[in-house]
């Protein structure tokens, strides 16, 4: 397994050398090739100035679930455990932050302990104890008051019907038997069912401590109290707020941050061309929400020797694909729905997402920064044009030799998608398989549309325009969602739409009470392979997004825990 | 005078309800009527692994279990008595006239509301300043010296005006006069005018420019076009014949009988403005009302959206009577 890791560091080394490659001649460009870090550099001070082209869904760590928010979150928060802030893949893994060491499971992983470090304190100058973290998780739970954030602790701790500290008879609001403090380091999960990677939640934000006398519940954004290396000094909801450093942490609690500017600030709501363009212009340090620059300066860029020099290609834990819906006949014919994966011709599918910029041709599910992924190609053709032939037999072996017609869909606000219905049309025609194009508004795709499967049924929705990004660089991360049969439901709003197969629940099911990393990866490549054989999905791109770093950025490197930059490590030469 | 006022100000309030309460039947009743369930509608403001008994949740507490009628009631009522909302750990008072919390943001409207206010006054009083002045006095000379390469160039000039976008126009001023030449203020870069007047102009100075840009080349065309007629009526004659000086046959007695249509579209345009530059506070990522309409809709946020419309909705209306009094001033025959 660690060759494979290492063949992954490789990878994401190698198209970091390929990109420092004309890099301007400053020697940074050659050390970040040497360490993947551009820039490298330890010195303090200065101000780094982001901008967010929308705001955040809240800067309350009970209810954020952005990844740009998670990696940022970081800044002045400290979760029990988190992304280690590293280069390539060493940054997709766990070190302990406010805990002393990862989480220790009972044998059956239904129980997790966590130790804190001594001497945390708020940024008032209240120390932390255990409580803190019970407290915060406690109030991520009430969904009324957090509605953004994700559901996990929801799902896996085993509640007893627990909703919310806020309606919790106990006087410190510390009810929860699902969370044991049994002195002021110590912390005890305890779980519905066995989850062998618990650390992988330890690390959300909503586990960094909130300390209840100041807890405003839906206000308490206004006034997050840090426990990180910065504090808020301003924050104007919806338009900026500036951070500075926060005199109460201290280093000697804290092995993973070395922050160097003294202040941050953040516009938020500003025009997303405007920001690529005050980024060339040197006039800003980071677009926040990390998903690469927008068209039009994309060209710019690319035709810019220079300029082309200094940015990063970073491949994210994303895959852009097309479910292949069994519900909709003929495609309940497993040979059918290989026609389709044969017939397609998959590098008209990444031109639809912009070629080579876009991202890579994927021709299976898990997207390659996550640990433990493989490429592998169970319908292979030639340059990846499609291979008619092969489709030809499949749909004969089917039953349909003249080919079928059914329906796809797409979110008619997305163009990218819009282009892969008409590609996706024109090359499976040639197999004789013709395609409706049906867009749907992007709001209600999921919800009414084409994650309904009645309705998804009843218009003939065989194949389905879609794409999925993982929560967090992992097996579990990225597949719950979209492969367990269990999470459909009849009243929409599914994500997982149409992969239906007992036997990859029953591998969902193992993974999560394995506790070996490996072997959990194996078990991760078996399911993605065994979506693969039943052809329930074309896989289209592995999205790639393009990231402009100015000069004057120090300490830059993509983590694949984030797949984007690192915001801890993150330093300017702007004084 | 006075009694006119108050029956325009009854009309008025009517005109916010009906508003109002079509933008209610928009947000809810034709989702419903398309099949969307509450629950359907509160999954837009819950997180994507949330459960259906979580969005249930959300959908009590947003209120869209209950009728349309008995949330429109509820709507406004919190803008006569003030409402109560709950935080979590305490239940806040919304004092009135209330406009309600955001869905998404759980942020209360109306502060916002205010808090965003003076920008989009300040861009549009100093967009207005400049495409009347230049606008009115492009379309007087223009008309004066119809055929002249002033005209023409002008005219040209003013078509491109009309024509070319505020989010093309916008970003080549920004890419030209802020990140080339580094004359003007980058994007997103607003000064309060109470912190400081001067940086307060700087930032807006371009903004101003570019919307001003494509009002002025309406209004040059319009008065080009009134002064054209009015400098042909027989009264224009009698005044000269009179030996009136050239100056007052044009100013006192052309341009005040050709400014009548303009100032009504004036009026309209102000108070459309007043209710958010849409395009121009995007493009320069101004915090006024037009972004954070924009936001709103995009969003589905209806407490915004509604706030929104009732804050154009009271500019339009409140620039319309304005217009309809100064009507008075501008030209005296229809004084009564």
């Amino acid at each position: 397994m660690t060759t494979k890791r290492r063949a992954a560091a490789l990878a994401a080394l190698a198209a970091l050398v390929l990109v420092a490659c004309g890099g301007p001649g400053t020697g940074g460009a050659n050390s970040g090739v040497l360490g993947g870090i551009h820039n490298p550099s330890d010195t303090r001070g200065g101000t780094l100035r982001y901008a967010n082209s929308g705001d955040w869904d809240s800067l309350d760590p009970a209810d954020t679930y952005y990844g740009y928010s998670w990696n940022f979150a970081r800044l002045y928060g400290r979760a029990l455990v988190m992304f280690k802030p590293a280069p390539g893949a060493q940054g997709a893994t766990l070190v302990p932050d406010l805990a002393e060491s990862l989480g220790r499971s009972s044998d059956d992983a239904k129980s997790w302990t966590y130790t804190l470090r001594p001497g945390v304190k708020f940024d008032d100058g209240t120390p932390v104890t255990s409580k803190d973290v019970k407290y915060a998780v406690e109030r991520s739970l009430d969904k009324t008051t957090f509605p953004n954030g994700p559901t996990y602790f929801n799902d896996v701790l085993d509640l007893q019907g627990y909703t919310s500290p806020y309606a919790d008879p106990d006087p410190d609001k510390l009810g929860l038997k699902a969370i044991e403090t049994p002195d002021d380091r110590t912390i005890v999960f305890h779980l519905r069912k066995p989850f062998s990677g618990f650390d992988y939640l330890a690390q959300i934000p909503a586990t960094m401590p909130v300390p209840r006398a100041k807890d405003t519940g839906s206000k308490y954004k206004e006034h997050v109290v840090s426990t990180g290396p910065y504090l808020f000094q301003t924050n104007e909801l919806g338009k900026r707020f500036t951070m500075v450093r926060n005199p109460q942490w201290d280093p000697a609690t804290d092995p993973n941050r070395h922050p160097l500017p003294d202040t941050i600030t953040v516009d938020l709501n500003v025009n997303a061309d405007d920001i690529d363009n005050r980024l060339l212009a040197g006039d800003l340090d980071v677009a926040i929400e990390g998903s690469g620059v927008g068209p039009s300066a994309q060209g710019r860029i690319l035709g810019d020797q220079g300029l082309r020099a200094s940015t990063d290609s970073a491949l994210v834990a994303r895959l852009w694909y097309t479910a292949i819906n069994p519900d909709v006949a003929p495609l309940d014919n497993i040979h059918c729905r290989k026609a389709v994966l044969y017939a397609a011709d998959r590098v008209g599918y990444q031109r639809a997402y912009g070629g080579g910029t876009g991202g890579e041709i994927a021709t299976n599910l898990l997207p390659p920064v996550i640990p433990g992924a493989q490429r592998f190609d169970l319908y292979p053709s030639p340059k990846h044009l499609g291979d008619i032939a092969k489709a030809k037999d499949e749909l004969a072996q089917c039953g349909q030799p003249n080919g079928f017609t059914t329906g796809i869909s797409y979110r008619a606000e997305r163009p990218k998608e819009k282009a892969t219905a008409e590609a996706l049309q024109q090359s499976l025609a040639r197999a004789g398989i013709k395609l409706e194009i049906k867009p749907y508004p992007l709001a209600d795709y999921l919800k009414l549309y084409a994650g309904k499967p009645d309705y998804a049924k009843a218009n003939n929705l065989g194949l389905i325009v879609y794409g999925w990004g993982a929560d967090w660089p992992d097996g579990y991360g990225f597949l719950a969602q979209i492969v367990d049969s269990r999470v459909i439901r009849s009243t929409g709003g599914n994500s997982n739409l149409g992969i239906k197969d007992p036997a990859i629940d029953q591998m969902l099911d193992q993974a999560l009470v394995t506790a070996d990393t490996a072997a959990r990866e194996q078990i991760w490549l078996g399911i993605d392979r065994k979506v693969m054989e039943d052809a329930f999905v074309l896989p289209g791109v592995w999205a790639k997004g393009l990231l402009y770093r100015p000069p004057n950025l120090t300490n830059v490197f993509i983590s694949d825990g984030f797949q984007m930059y690192d915001y801890l490590t993150l330093g300017t030469t702007r004084r | 005078m006075g009694a006119y006022v108050v029956r325009r100000m009854i009309a008025a309030v009517i005109l916010l309800l009906i508003v109002t309460a079509a933008t209610f039947v928009v947000f809810f009743l034709v989702p419903r009527l398309a099949g969307a369930t509450p629950e359907d509608l509160a999954s837009r403001y819950v997180g994507r692994t949330a459960s259906p008994a979580v969005i249930h949740q959300i959908a009590v507490k947003l209120g869209f279990t209950d009728p349309i009628w008995v949330q429109y009631g509820r709507f406004v009522k919190g803008l006569v008595l003030g409402a109560d909302y709950s935080t979590g750990p305490t239940t806040v008072h919304c004092p009135a006239p209330c406009f309600g919390y955001s869905f998404l943001t759980q942020n209360p409207v109306l502060p916002d509301l205010l808090d965003r206010l003076p920008v989009t006054m300040s861009l549009a009083a100093g967009g207005a300043a400049i495409w009347l002045v230049a606008g009115v006095s492009t379309g007087v000379i223009s008309a004066l010296r119809r055929g002249s390469v002033f005209d023409r160039a002008a005219m040209g000039v003013a078509l491109a005006g009309v024509s070319l976008p505020i989010f093309f126009t916008g970003l080549l001023a920004l890419a030209i006069f802020s990140y080339w030449l580094g004359i003007t203020a980058p994007g997103g870069s607003y000064v309060p005018i109470q912190e400081n007047p001067l940086r307060w102009a700087y930032s807006l100075l371009l903004p101003w420019i570019t919307l001003a840009f494509l009002y002025a080349a309406a209004y040059a065309r319009l008065t080009r076009a009134g002064m054209l007629d009015t400098m042909g009526e027989d009264f224009i004659r009698t005044a000269r014949a009179k030996g009136l000086p050239e100056r007052t046959v044009v100013l006192k007695h052309g341009l005040r009988s050709a400014l009548t249509p303009i100032l009504t579209i004036f009026g309209l345009d102000l108070g459309l403005l007043l209710g958010g530059a849409i395009l121009t506070e995007s493009t320069y990522s101004l915090p006024g009302i037009g972004k954070y309409s924009v936001d709103a809709v995009v969003n589905n946020d209806l407490p915004k959206v509604l706030g929104v419309v009732l804050v154009g909705s009271i500019f339009i209306i409140a620039a319309n009577l304005v217009v309809d009094l100064l009507y008075a001033v501008v030209d005296p025959r229809v004084r009564t």
